[in-house]
């Protein structure tokens, strides 16, 4: 059994400022937000993949598979990474190496971490290959990078990242360079692996459609914090902050009326302007006074979270009415 | 004048490839393409990248010049345009590009890039008008006037797009092409503009053509639909039509393929095999039978045609066999609108609510 839980709590110059999550073994975390708002720098730095001097983590430890991780400990990243955790990026052509063949990449991995020969390597990346669902895979092994298309090239990552059956995979946006159909064929195939090798993922995406398809537990992220989480049905079904109330209004729906869409108004403040207190204020509807003051992430049952002083916002306002 | 103001008959754009050491061949991005676009609506071509979208917008522009067929545009066979006539329909026909971050000139101010197509098009406006002009434009856009100061890279991708817009509006347009104009966006900033491409339109009567691939929005911005595979035509109709009873299985495929954004449980969905094909050696017969779960040995000979279908008038479909698909599959049936908690109805209200007494006093300026 691998159990495992995690938590982050970092703040590199508050960029991210004191976020906390979990995932378990086997389930699915997805971390949700828009461009900026600190979700790609986070997993990374969970990698321990930031580039040196460019951020200091104020505050937080990480705690994987019951050890607590020293992120900045580059020696003890480098053997976990990998092997234990891996990760997937979202541009599949300039995360594989273009001047090698796609089988040596993935061997490579193999070798750096397990104590095997070229030959068991080889096989163990074939094998792979094969699970992944490309076909021909001998033939494929010996293929450059530029000779796949997108969906294949995001197989091939998907192959190297568990080849070495991780406990956790952190994918950043795996799909959204894809087509749909190529999507729905990917995340499929994400979810297979994972009911398979009972691996813990970690999901960054700003598409909810992506979300509500895979997820178990949601991190809605605004500006560098979480600012409500939750089992996924609870944040569906019943969202608390302003924000995720926004953004699910934003999405054109396939179904009902087609009238105007409701929007969030203006920009994700950035660190030079960050408003004090709620970070959202700025752009929420709801915002008064209270809000210059930073809302806990208060627990309203079930695991679900949200950050806001308002929630559940219909009472609230109704009595201030 | 007539009610068509956009007309495509059997339009093709053939690549030739290689050349030197390499194998040459014939990519054939756009083959045999035929619609009408009425005046004032807005007409969305759908499909995934590789199938000739981005081209048939270029070749509707005369930005490239068709291998064969013909495009007229309000009465004018646009082919055979040169000079003073093809600057003329570029005033008239308009277009905004995908990427609001290489689409404008970084070194040239918002004034002078919303100007530009002024100067081109009305040689005869002074200084001062153009100034005028530019900051009605602005206005119009969402913007404020003093943006005319900046540089490009002052403003967010929302806002480049929406300088963008303007660029486009400026020579007074009858149609706008925007190719994917909102898939580089947040969906916040996504639906901003989306609303924007709608209030302008039924504002100055424009009519918009609209090539993207997310379904979901060409749902909520057009009228109706062509959804293209591999340089052809599969299927076109109303999009109410086209979304509830697709007739096309690669129009169904699509359909099902898109991820909801609502927690629940999903119906099996059929998900493609493989992947598209090279249009530089398209399949024979049915382009999708390579793919298609419903494939006959027919479909491997015979290339289908555009057939009516018993579902609405309008709405056609290139399948042999869309009747006996359909009376064994029921119609997707698109999932019914999320189920909220009573609760979290009541907060959608809410904020609807307050971004309504939000817009109304300062109508769509200094949403960004």
């Amino acid at each position: 059994m691998r159990d495992f839980s995690l938590r982050f709590r970092g703040a590199p110059s508050d960029q991210i400022n004191h976020v906390n999550f979990s995932v378990r073994a086997g389930k699915t975390l997805c971390v949700v937000g828009e461009s900026g708002c600190g979700k790609s720098v986070t997993s990374l730095a969970m990698m321990g993949l930031l580039p040196p001097g460019a951020a200091t983590i104020r505050s937080g430890e990480m705690i994987f598979e019951g050890q607590n991780l020293d992120l900045s400990d580059n020696n003890a990243m480098r053997k976990l990474r990998g092997s234990r955790m891996t990760m997937i990026f979202q541009e599949p052509m300039t995360s594989l190496n273009p001047a090698f063949r796609i089988g040596d990449q993935i061997a490579e991995s193999v070798l750096a971490h397990r104590n095997c020969t070229k030959a068991e390597a080889h096989d163990r990346s074939l094998a792979i290959l094969k699970r992944v669902g490309i076909p021909a895979a001998e033939k494929r092994m010996r293929d450059y990078p530029h000779q796949l298309s997108g969906g294949m090239r995001q197989r091939v990552m998907i192959a190297m990242a568990l080849v070495n059956d991780p406990a956790l995979l952190i994918a950043d946006e795996p799909t959204t360079a894809l087509d749909v159909t190529i999507q729905a064929e990917i995340l499929e195939l994400i979810r297979d692996l994972q009911t398979e090798t009972d691996m813990g993922t970690i999901m960054i995406t700003h598409d909810l459609g992506v979300v509500a398809e895979i997820a178990d537990t949601v991190a809605v992220m605004y500006a560098g914090t979480i600012v409500e989480t939750g089992p996924a049905e609870r944040i569906f079904n019943d969202p608390q902050h302003p924000y995720t109330i926004g953004l699910m209004s934003s999405i054109p729906q396939l179904t009902g009326p087609r009238g105007r869409l409701s929007t969030v108004p203006g920009m994700v403040p950035t660190t030079l302007n960050m408003p004090e207190g709620c970070r959202f204020a700025t752009r929420c509807p709801f915002a008064a006074e209270i809000c210059s003051k930073e809302p806990p992430l208060a627990p309203l049952g079930d695991g679900h979270a949200v950050a806001c002083h308002f929630a559940p916002l219909e009472t609230h306002l109704e009595q201030s009415a | 004048m007539s009610d068509t103001i956009l007309t495509a008959r059997g339009l093709k754009k053939h690549f030739k490839t290689g050349g030197g050491m390499a194998k040459s061949g014939t990519v054939r991005a756009v083959d045999d393409v035929s619609f009408d676009v009425r005046r004032g609506e807005t007409f969305a071509i759908v499909g995934e990248s590789g199938c000739g979208k981005s081209t048939l917008a270029r070749l509707l522009m005369r930005l490239l010049t068709p291998t064969d067929g013909d495009v007229e545009f309000d009465g004018i066979d646009v082919r055979s345009l040169k000079g003073r006539d093809l600057t003329a329909l570029r005033r008239d026909m308009q277009f905004v590009f995908q990427d609001p971050f290489s689409s404008l000139n970084p070194r040239m101010s918002v004034g002078k890039l919303v100007g530009e197509p002024l100067e081109t098009h009305f040689p005869q406006m002074s200084a001062t008008e153009r100034r005028g002009k530019v900051a009605a434009l602005l206005a119009k856009v969402g913007l404020r006037p003093e943006h005319a100061e900046r540089y490009p890279h002052e403003f967010s991708g929302g806002q480049r797009q929406r300088i963008g817009i303007a660029r486009a509006l400026a020579s007074a347009p009858k149609l706008v092409i925007g190719d994917e104009p909102v898939s580089a966006l947040d969906v916040s900033v996504q639906a901003q503009v989306i609303n924007l491409l709608g209030d302008l339109r039924d504002e100055l009567g424009l009519t918009l053509v609209i090539i993207a691939h997310d379904l979901a929005v060409i749902r909520h911005m057009s009228d109706r639909v062509a959804v293209m595979y591999l340089g052809q035509i599969v299927e076109q109709g109303d999009v109410d039509t086209v979304f509830t009873q697709p007739r096309h299985p690669y129009t169904r495929a699509l359909l099902s393929a898109i991820p909801v954004a609502a927690h629940g449980e999903r119906a099996p969905r059929k998900a493609l095999e493989g992947e598209m094909p090279s249009p530089a050696n398209p399949p024979s017969g049915c382009r999708f039978h390579t793919r298609c779960p419903y494939a006959q040995a027919r479909c491997k000979t015979d290339n289908p045609a555009l057939r009516a279908t018993d579902v609405a008038e309008g709405h056609v479909a290139a399948c042999h066999f869309f009747e006996v698909i359909a009376a064994d599959e029921p119609d997707l049936g698109l999932a019914d609108a999320p189920k909220r908690a009573p609760g979290a109805a009541a907060r959608f209200a809410l904020y609807e609510d307050a971004m309504r007494e939000r817009a109304t006093p300062r109508p769509r300026q200094d949403q960004e």
